[in-house]
């Protein structure tokens, strides 16, 4: 039986943690050792894009290509899916963690009658029944979950496993979707998007800066370095709270999680509440005036000095080494 | 105008999470449980939405007796009465179900809660809530107002925002900064002891998935502090021993 991936795309390119997605139900295919893998991409998207989703471990691509789709509608995405999920006749939805992920998997459950888990970090173990490992306590800790029904939709966090990339095309083909007046119960009156940057949520490597930083005036340093690590810049919530940054760039319990490979912390003491949103990073580097800032215990490297003479320093030395 | 507002009782952000009973249980000693960040957002916009509309709030959780502060705290923050549906909150699913029932039986307008709880992270219950409804559910929505029965709201999306417009009733995922929090004051404190707090039976025992046991991240090691007259060292590790560029 094949495995269906929900696949999002940002701008009309398919999202990195979606082809992480892929490149796990490939894996879960290989371990459960029955079918391959289909994705379901909606509204418009080049067919050369779709076809190099194949790279990660589709063997077949169904494109919706209804341009409504294009925006994140909720319930038309959940609908669109669902239609391909019973023509497939898969018991397994696999799908990046996002917050329109997440949305989508919440109707889904219900539509198709599926037990959810959110936030899986690893394959899952199918020795005693379906058993997920899961991230809870915004990192703090991890819960073993057994999913009961059936049939199953696992939302994979970032990171959980490496992206799969071999190279292979996958088939791709149309897929008539039929989508009612009530799939598309709101009105989108307009849409800001930061253009041409790194998204947060999608980084591999994150540039953040505190209230060390003194002001938004000085946000050109931590823009630079980001640029030459082709970094995305985020900040503290006091930061952006105060206004100095845009609220989508809060990293912390109640902004953007972030589990990039490389985290910068600049100027930033390490409160818990922005901790819980970088633990899941795999390198954390922190620089930071104060030898006693707490950042510098998660901290895998750490400077203590002035961001002010250190990060033009660092990121001299960055395009020295490149 | 009805509003329903679906509080968590969670540990607070700052608390050390740890577990017992050979780690299938959470370990509540010294933890101090709230309001979850995001649901006291979505109560803080729905108080100020009653008092908008002159309409009734009802806060509401799932959960055993031993969360009733929590929700005599959103009936001090403004909440007019509360329901609480007397059962460990089992899974993402159970929740839902206990939410649409009692959503059913009242005939809200609007409901609101947090994206997401700050245990469990899952970010699903409003979205379940609205497919089991038939109603529209947005997430995660930064600004919300009301005129008539148009709702036009902001949701965050990745790298910006959008601006959208629906019709009651629905549901949102709220998060900041929709609202400022609201403390409590005495008159708040002290009408709440007397505000109405019906219990109810849950409605239907259905789960889909069941947490067996809890594990804690390894211990991370020591910082390796580099001086900062030595910058280039920092690049020279982060390329050949963390191998993260």
């Amino acid at each position: 039986m094949s495995i269906l991936v929900y696949v999002e795309q940002a701008a009309g390119k398919i999202k990195k943690t979606s082809l992480e997605a892929v490149s796990y139900a490939f894996a879960l295919a290989q371990k459960t050792g029955e079918g391959s893998v289909v994705a379901i991409a909606l509204g418009t998207i080049d067919s050369q894009e779709l076809a190099a989703v194949g790279e990660s471990g589709a063997a077949k691509v169904l494109h919706a290509s209804d341009e409504r789709l294009n925006a994140g509608v909720i319930q038309a995405h959940a609908s669109a899916v669902a239609q391909a999920f019973q023509a497939v006749g898969t018991s397994t939805l696999i799908l990046a963690k996002s917050s329109l992920g997440d949305a989508v998997a919440a109707r889904l459950a219900i539509k198709l009658d599926a037990g959810l888990v959110s936030n899986v970090v690893e394959l899952p173990r199918l020795e005693s029944g379906f058993v997920v490992k899961r991230s809870i306590y915004t990192g703090k800790a991890f819960a073993d979950t057994t999913i009961t029904t059936s049939k199953k939709i696992l939302a994979i966090k970032k990171n959980a496993v490496d992206q799969k990339v071999d190279g292979a095309k996958a088939q791709v083909e149309e897929f008539a979707v039929v989508l009612a007046a009530a799939d598309f119960a709101s009105k989108i009156t307009a849409t800001e998007r930061a253009t041409g940057e790194v998204l947060l949520p999608e980084a591999d490597i994150v540039v953040s800066g505190g209230r060390g930083m003194k002001g938004p005036e000085n946000w050109g340093m931590i823009e630079d370095l980001a640029q030459t690590l082709g970094a995305a810049t985020g900040c503290s919530k006091p930061v952006s709270d105060i206004g100095w940054r845009p609220h989508h760039e809060h990293v912390g319990q109640t902004g953007v999680k972030v589990a990039p490979t490389l985290y910068i912390a600049v100027g930033i003491s390490g409160a818990i509440q922005h901790l819980a949103g970088v633990n899941s990073s795999k390198c954390i580097v922190v620089i930071n005036k104060d030898p006693e800032a707490p950042f510098f215990k998660a901290a895998d490297y750490g400077i203590v000095g002035d961001a002010f003479e250190i990060v033009p320093q660092l990121t001299a030395a960055l395009k020295a080494a490149q | 105008m009805k509003i329903l507002v679906c509080i968590t009782h969670v540990p607070d952000t700052t608390s050390k999470i740890q577990f017992t009973a050979n780690n299938t249980k959470f370990d509540p000693t010294g933890v101090q449980f709230i309001i979850g960040p995001y649901d006291d957002y979505a109560l803080a916009r729905a108080v100020e939405l009653r008092d908008q509309t002159g309409g009734t709030l009802t806060a509401l959780n799932v959960g055993e007796a031993e969360t009733e502060p929590t929700l005599r705290k959103a009936l001090a923050i403004g909440a007019d009465d509360a329901i609480r549906v007397n059962s460990f909150p089992k899974d993402s699913f159970f929740v839902a179900k206990q939410i649409a029932q009692v959503a059913k039986v009242g005939g809200y307008d609007l409901i609101l809660m947090g994206r997401e709880s700050i245990d469990f992270n899952g970010g699903m219950v409003h979205g379940m809530v609205g497919e089991l409804l038939g109603m529209p559910s947005f997430s995660p929505v930064m600004k919300l107002d009301l005129e008539g029965t148009t709702v036009k709201m902001a949701r965050e999306i990745e790298g910006g925002k959008e601006q959208l417009e629906a019709q009651l009733p629905l549901i949102a995922g709220c998060q900041e900064p929709i609202a400022e929090w609201k403390i409590p004051n005495m008159r708040g404190i002290m009408s709440a002891r007397t505000k109405p707090l019906l219990v109810v039976e849950p409605s239907s025992q259905e789960t889909q998935a069941e947490a067996s046991s809890f594990q804690l991240p390894l211990a991370k090691g020591s910082v390796k502090l580099v001086d900062k007259d030595q910058v280039s060292e920092l690049v020279r590790l982060l390329k050949n021993e963390a191998k993260v560029l």
